[in-house]
């Protein structure tokens, strides 16, 4: 079935339909990942937007049982050039198309790419429809113009958990790091938690409890948590005002030293945590989607190779330097990478260390948390 | 941190002569180092006794040594030039080995030499194969059970534990050689025998068997603050068992899951770390289990390989540039991604498209070889395809290779129903269990021959995602029979699908010409991709090109004065490195006459697809087709189509045709010396002599003619050019034979038969043109006499044995020549000398094979010039008027792959078999010569015993030499025949008996290493049996053959010159220093 693309300057591409028959909206956003296309479909902080693989052979070895991670599809579309007729791979459970149809979400196939790509770099990320089947141009334009920006809105409530529970699986199948004794207990604020970030915690600590985004700081302590990490999720930070709160009250609990907990913040929760200290957020153009940024370690000067999903961005500048350092930096655009506070056990990333997908190099990150929340006894 | 500045002259040890398994990847690896480094500031000393390379140009080093790569000459290079630091990672396994080998012995630290790049512990731990078990034992990563042995009986008492399969891999050998699958045991017996022999270490590897496993490789860097970057996956397209060089491959990884990639890369991480490569590039191979994923390694290279090369083509990312960086002291991030210009070489490419890289084989050269693929790499080049998808870029990649195939062609009737018949399926099939260079052709085959894709996945142990990916293309090609009509849609998608114009007028049984029409009526045309090395995420510099059919075309043709320049495809035997190096000097030169240079070539391993050579690369097959659509971009003012080969000239006609404008000598002169009567015509009237000949039809009209022109004759079918299916034939017998094949291989065949020049001298002489003025670039007297293919044949320039008056002949004659033909560039002319006659055999009005040999040894560069001449200059403003004739002799020595062919005859012939040559310069012809004998890994013995077995011919003539070697010390050893002769003349001869008699026989001696030389020449067209076992044994046993006359009177005299004193080494800058003086 004949499928078409239509982006907000005016760019209208016709390609074939799979997954689901439906019309779909969102902001579209590149990925330059090689692999990994079931990890970014189920990526909650695409929620919102139709992702673009730069990679023209999508769906070769399948969806697994092992790479999902969250339990949906969570992008609102999907763009590639082409779609895999048969999968291959020992692990493969079924077809992208399938799959896609099973969730209810709509794919394009047989677009030039890397021309879009090229267009959201020049232009930057722009909204985006696709519609399958006859459609009218009109129709599509008007709708495309009254959907509402991705600024400004709050896409967490959207993918957050209802209800707590415990996280158990670890990094078994992804090969499992050398870990000394766990003990301890951490709570992840779920503002569209990666699974991957789920099962690299579940290696460093006795237990994993996830906890909904709006969840209050007096619930929280009741969990006796020794360590909390604000995780990653779509969109932009500035409207998640809840957890922005939650983090502030966290921080100021830690200065009074009413509360010795170890506070980590992975993506959005980077930036959370970075306007809790009164920075302020800034969209990208097109946005940092991919598992080959550079990013370096200020403290060893060791570059590793890394997993980024993000539009939005805490500027350095807009940090208080008296109680921030930052941590890393991206060599690509020498954005802020990550934050260390002076004082108080407080680290975030703007990356991945969990990959799903990308590269593994990062997850020392996550023994190193382990260790500052360790040391606070 | 900066680069180091504790170093100030550093050594670069290049790979040597073209092989099978180490091709022109190695020039482009060590051009882009000595050019990183002289940027960089530091003195470049080199060694590499290949002339045919860019690295040898004098401008690319301080000092360039064109001498044999031994330790030896290694030392005494260290010696004069007293570098501090040696580079040994950018010259293949030969550069890698004798760094090993002089470190051990203590060369480097001796002269206080630091190896950088990879020590020697490095090197011991990743090429040993028992300390590189040890080593990723410790690191926890996985390897096929294995174990080392030393004698066949340790061997055989292991053969239990590892069963049946298994692989015996030689430690310390090149590209695998010697290497092979053990089924049964008395195979098992036979590869282990020969794989200690080929070690140099005598160590084998016995190793379970992953046969039909999926293989994979990955392309790493490393720098000296452990910063770690994977640069490009490559999955082979063919399943594990057959040498990832005769493999067809893709990148990236195709059919892996994330986190499967994800283990391989960390594994890949640890892994260099564990070997300890500090600095530079690496490869790791793996084989998983495609049934549970088990992952195990398979090897690494501490060094930049040809994997390499093919990495930095298909990424972008110029490894051995970087790696060359990181070697002095810089960090990736510290070294810019020249693509974007704005982001550091710290991080990994992405691609867009997909890379596919299909090995070009030559069996057909090597009559007898089998021509299975195994562990043991046998293809000698390759080319790379690009496209949007695995079926486009495997349908270029097909076309690119240059076998005739324009797609995916069947080998069945058309008439042939389907489902195919019982016969036809077990055809198939045989073809499909068995790797074979046709394997894919067989595979598209199955497919119409209707076999279920299940069935092929069993049958060949090929991916299913490949499979479909061909049954896809097969079941297209269904649809584009069958339409009706060819729609807009139809032919947007078979182009999509990488179709060739050529292969859908088969399929639509119309012209060429009328799809090429549909293409421009639809609006079906090629678009431009860039390979950026970060799909399209930043803007991208450098314009390195891919076609595709896609909506957008990247390309920005410019308003400049521009050449497009055609390479030479993939290497093959005749069409190699030397026309790629031509090609490169054209670009290098029309740059500096500020001309826009646009590089079109398919061949991942040359300089001249290096995105630094040109303004624009175009990474494309050379069809008419792919040429004429960037034609039709890019406009360029002229093409250049004489430097690439035959490649390029194949499309002159068809460029011409629409209205190209082709640079260089005329195309109805080219056709003066194409054309048999034309030629003639044109001898006649210059007063030139060819030695006769005539044309038969019948074998009853060949018979006649033949015996007019007297025996013996040189013969071959009118369809093939060049040396292919050439023989020299003695008698009628023969000729029938021969005549008669040929006759019945292909309907309407002509005969061409010459009168063969017997023991003639044969004269290679290239010549520059600008139209009106002429210049000798050089003259080349053969060693070895007529009849050998001039490929093949060691030469000498100056010439040695020719008076003045026939040198003024040939002079003459060439002037003659190349004004009648109006040369606008270079020419190539062969002559014979026999009786003070002088004979043309061919006039070839382009850029030649010697033309890098000639400009090493004269000091000039014949191709440079010879484009600056085509872009409109006469000789005259460039300063070329005078033949140059140094006062030194310098030999060109051919390589040949016989190692990898067992069973194939060693003797030479008018059809050209070498790979690659090497040169030996020095003071006068005996050191020149010992040279290049050494260089060419023909090591002549310096004592010893010498076995002698002679034609009858030849006999009175090897008296001399036998003679000479006795002097010298030598005793000799011969069959009873030669014996009489050398008997009669007063030389003590030990007679050995013919093999089947009594023994010890001949190959006893040589199996116990206990004869140092043989001297063996064919006794007739159809040698005896004994001949060639006897020449194929020493082959295997490395013991040096000598098959000529010419060539033992060459190596006595070398040899003499192993006695008197030891070998010095001078740079080629100083040689032609002597020049001018």
């Amino acid at each position: 079935m004949k499928a078409v693309l239509l982006l907000e300057d005016g760019l209208c591409v016709e390609g074939a339909a799979f997954g689901a028959e439906v019309e779909t909206i969102g902001e579209v956003v590149f990925n330059t990942a090689m692999s990994g296309y079931q990890e970014i479909l189920t990526d909650p902080s695409y929620r919102g937007q139709i992702v673009c693989m730069t990679y023209p052979l999508i769906g070769n070895y399948g969806i697994t049982a092992h790479d999902k991670e969250s339990g949906c599809v969570q992008v609102e579309g999907f763009i590639v050039k082409e779609r895999s007729r048969i999968v291959s791979n020992w692990q493969a459970q079924q077809g992208l198309d399938e799959y896609l149809k099973e969730h209810k979400v709509v794919g394009i196939e047989n677009i030039d790419t890397r021309m879009i790509t090229k267009r959201l770099r020049e232009k930057g990320a722009m909204k985006g429809v696709i519609a399958t089947g006859e459609y009218k141009l009109k129709r599509l334009k008007e709708k495309l113009k009254a959907s509402p920006s991705i600024i400004g809105r709050d896409l967490v409530k959207t993918v957050t958990c209802t209800e707590m529970y415990e996280w158990t699986e670890g990094l078994e199948y992804r090969g499992a790091s050398e870990v000394s004794e766990k003990t301890k207990t951490v709570v992840v604020i779920d503002c569209g938690v990666k699974f991957s970030i789920l099962r690299n915690l579940k290696e460093q600590f006795n237990r994993v409890i996830v906890a909904p985004a709006r969840i209050s700081f007096p619930e929280l302590i009741t969990l006796k948590p020794d360590a909390v990490v604000i995780s990653n999720g779509p969109g932009d930070p500035e409207p998640v005002r809840y957890v922005i709160s939650l983090a502030r009250e966290i921080i100021e609990k830690l200065r009074r030293k009413e509360l010795s907990v170890g506070l980590m913040g992975i993506c959005l929760g980077h930036q959370i945590i970075g306007l809790a200290f009164g920075g302020r957020a800034e969209k990208l153009k097109f946005g940092h989607h991919g598992g080959n940024h550079p990013v370096k370690d200020h403290a060893t000067g060791q570059i590793d190779i890394t997993s980024q999903n993000h539009n939005f961005i805490v500027p350095e500048y807009t940090l208080p330097q008296d109680e921030l350092v930052p941590t890393h930096v991206n060599l690509y655009d020498r954005t802020l990478e990550g934050l260390r506070h002076k004082t108080l056990p407080i680290v975030s990333v703007q990356f991945h260390p969990e990959a799903g997908p990308g590269p593994f190099d990062a997850r020392y990150i996550f023994e190193k948390f382990k260790k500052m929340v360790d040391s606070l006894g | 941190m900066p680069k180091r500045d504790d170093l100030e002259k550093i050594l670069i040890i290049g790979a040597g002569p073209i092989i099978i398994s180490q091709a022109c990847e190695f020039d482009y690896s060590g051009a882009q180092a000595c050019k990183a480094l002289t940027q960089e500031g530091y003195k470049v000393v080199l060694l590499n006794s290949n002339p045919a390379t860019i690295m040898t140009d004098p401008e690319f080093a301080d000092a360039t040594y064109i001498e044999p790569i031994t330790v030896e000459i290694l030392e005494k290079i260290i010696i004069r030039e007293k570098p501090q630091a040696c580079l040994p990672t950018l010259g293949g396994q030969t550069a890698l080995n004798v760094a090993f080998e002089a470190s051990k012995k203590g060369v480097f630290k001796k002269h206080n030499v630091q190896l950088i790049g990879a020590s020697e512990e490095v090197i011991a731990r990743a090429e040993d194969r028992e300390l590189f078990k040890e080593t990723m034992h410790k690191a926890g990563i996985e390897l096929p059970r294995s174990k080392t042995v030393y004698t066949l009986k340790e061997a055989e008492d292991i053969l239990e534990d590892i069963g049946l399969p298994c692989v015996i891999r030689p430690a310390f050998t090149l590209g695998g050689t010697g290497g092979g699958i053990a089924y049964n045991k008395e195979e098992f017996r036979e590869l282990v025998t020969r794989g200690l022999d080929l070690s140099l270490i005598r160590e084998v590897l016995i190793e379970e068997s992953l046969l039909g496993w999926k293989e994979f490789e990955l392309e790493v860097m490393r720098d000296k603050n452990d910063n770690v970057v994977i640069i490009c996956s490559i999955e082979n397209f063919d399943p594990m068992g057959i040498h990832t060089g005769d493999s067809i491959t893709v990148a990236p990884a195709q059919t892996l899951t994330d986190v499967q990639y994800q283990k391989m890369r960390t594994a890949t991480i640890k892994t260099m770390r564990a070997i300890g490569v500090e600095t530079g590039g690496s490869n790791v191979q793996f084989a998983i289990n495609p049934k549970d994923g088990r992952m195990v390694i398979i090897e690494m290279n501490p060094r930049v390989s040809r994997s390499s090369a093919l990495a930095s083509k298909a990424t972008g990312f110029p490894i051995a540039k970087i790696a060359a960086k990181l070697a002095i002291g810089y960090t990736l991030d510290e070294i810019p991604n020249d693509i974007t210009g704005e982001t550091p070489a710290s991080f990994e490419p992405a691609l867009d498209y997909c890379v596919v890289k299909i090995p070009r084989f030559t069996f057909e050269k090597f009559p007898g070889a089998d021509p299975t693929l195994t562990t043991s790499m046998k293809s000698v080049g390759e080319v790379m395809a690009i496209g949007r998808t695995f079926k486009e870029a495997l349908q270029k990649g097909i076309r690119a290779l240059e076998i005739g195939a324009c797609g995916l062609y069947s080998s069945l009737s058309r008439q042939e129903p389907y489902p195919v018949s019982a016969e036809t399926r077990d055809k198939i099939k045989e073809y499909l269990i068995v790797p074979n260079e046709k394997r894919l052709f067989y595979i598209a085959d199955a497919f119409r021959g209707g076999f279920m894709l299940d069935e092929i996945c069993e049958l060949t142990k090929i991916d299913a995602w490949f499979l479909q990916n061909i049954k896809d293309i097969v079941d297209l090609e269904k649809t584009l029979v069958h339409a009706k009509k060819l729609s807009a849609d139809l032919l947007g998608k078979a182009k999509q699908y990488g179709f060739s114009d050529k292969y859908l007028a088969g399929l639509r049984s119309v012209p060429e010409k009328k799809i090429n029409d549909l293409r421009k009526k639809y609006k079906v045309q090629a678009t431009y991709k860039l390979v950026d090395t970060c799909a399209a995420e930043f803007y991208a510099r450098t314009p390195y090109y891919y076609s595709t059919y896609e909506t957008e075309c990247e390309v920005r043709p410019s308003k400049k004065r521009k050449v497009m320049i055609l390479g030479g495809g993939p290497n093959r035997i005749g069409q190699g490195i030397e026309f790629d190096y031509c090609c490169v000097h054209a670009a290098f030169s029309l740059r500096e006459e500020d001309i826009e240079v646009i590089m079109v070539n398919c061949n991942p391993e040359t300089v001249s697809t290096d995105y630094d050579t040109s303004d624009k690369l175009y990474f494309e097959p050379i069809t008419l087709e792919d040429v004429m659509n960037i034609v039709r971009k890019e406009k360029p003012w002229g093409v250049i189509l004489q430097f690439g080969g035959q490649t390029p000239l194949n499309l002159a006609l068809g460029l011409e045709q629409e209205g190209v404008n082709i640079l260089g000598t005329k195309a109805k002169h080219i056709d003066r010396a194409e054309d048999r009567d034309k030629f003639r015509t044109m001898l006649d009237k210059l007063g030139l002599k060819q030695p006769p000949s005539a044309i038969a039809r019948t074998i009853k009209d060949a018979r006649g003619l033949a015996a007019k022109l007297g025996y013996p004759v040189l013969v071959r079918p009118s369809y093939v050019l060049g040396g292919r299916a050439m023989e020299i034939v003695y008698d009628s017998e023969s000729l029938e034979r021969f005549v008669h094949n040929a006759l019945v291989s292909s309907m309407n065949q002509t005969i061409l038969i010459d009168r063969f020049l017997e023991d003639a001298i044969e004269v290679d002489v290239d010549v520059i043109g600008d139209g009106h003025a002429f210049v000798i670039g050089g003259i080349l007297e053969h060693i070895e006499e007529a009849g050998i293919h001039s490929g093949d044949s060691a030469m000498c320039l100056p010439t040695f044995s020719l008076s003045e008056e026939m040198l003024h002949q040939i002079k003459e004659a060439s002037y003659a020549l190349a004004r009648e033909l109006y040369i606008v560039g270079l020419m190539n002319i062969q002559f014979a000398v026999k009786d003070n006659n002088l004979y043309v055999i061919e006039v070839n009005p382009r850029a030649s094979r010697t033309v890098p040999f000639i400009s090493k040894a004269v000091g000039v560069p014949l191709a440079k010039l010879a484009a600056k001449v085509m872009s409109g200059k006469t000789l005259e403003e460039i300063g070329f008027v005078k033949e140059v004739i140094p006062p030194y002799r310098c030999i060109k020595e051919s390589v040949f792959p016989f190692n990898r062919f067992h069973g194939v005859d060693i003797i030479l012939g008018p059809e050209m078999r070498s790979t690659g040559e090497v040169m030996g310069i020095d003071s006068d012809f005996g050191r020149a010569y010992l040279k290049s004998q050494i260089a060419a890994s023909q090591l002549l013995p310096k004592q010893g015993k010498v076995f002698i077995s002679v034609k009858d011919k030849d006999k009175p003539a090897i008296v001399a030499i036998a003679k000479r070697l006795e002097k010298l010390g030598f005793e000799i050893l011969s069959t009873e025949g030669t014996s009489a002769k050398l008997n009669e003349e007063g030389l003590k001869v030990t007679v050995l008996p013919k093999l089947a008699e009594t023994r010890p026989n001949i190959l006893d001696y040589i199996k116990n290493r206990d004869v140092q030389l043989i001297i063996n020449t064919p006794s007739g067209r159809i040698p005896r049996k004994d001949e060639v076992t006897i020449r194929s044994a020493a082959v295997l046993y490395n013991i040096p053959v000598v098959t000529t006359v010419a060539g033992a009177v060459a190596s006595a005299t070398a040899i003499e010159m192993l006695h008197k004193e030891e070998l010095q080494v001078k740079s080629i800058q100083d040689y032609h220093r002597e020049i001018k003086k």
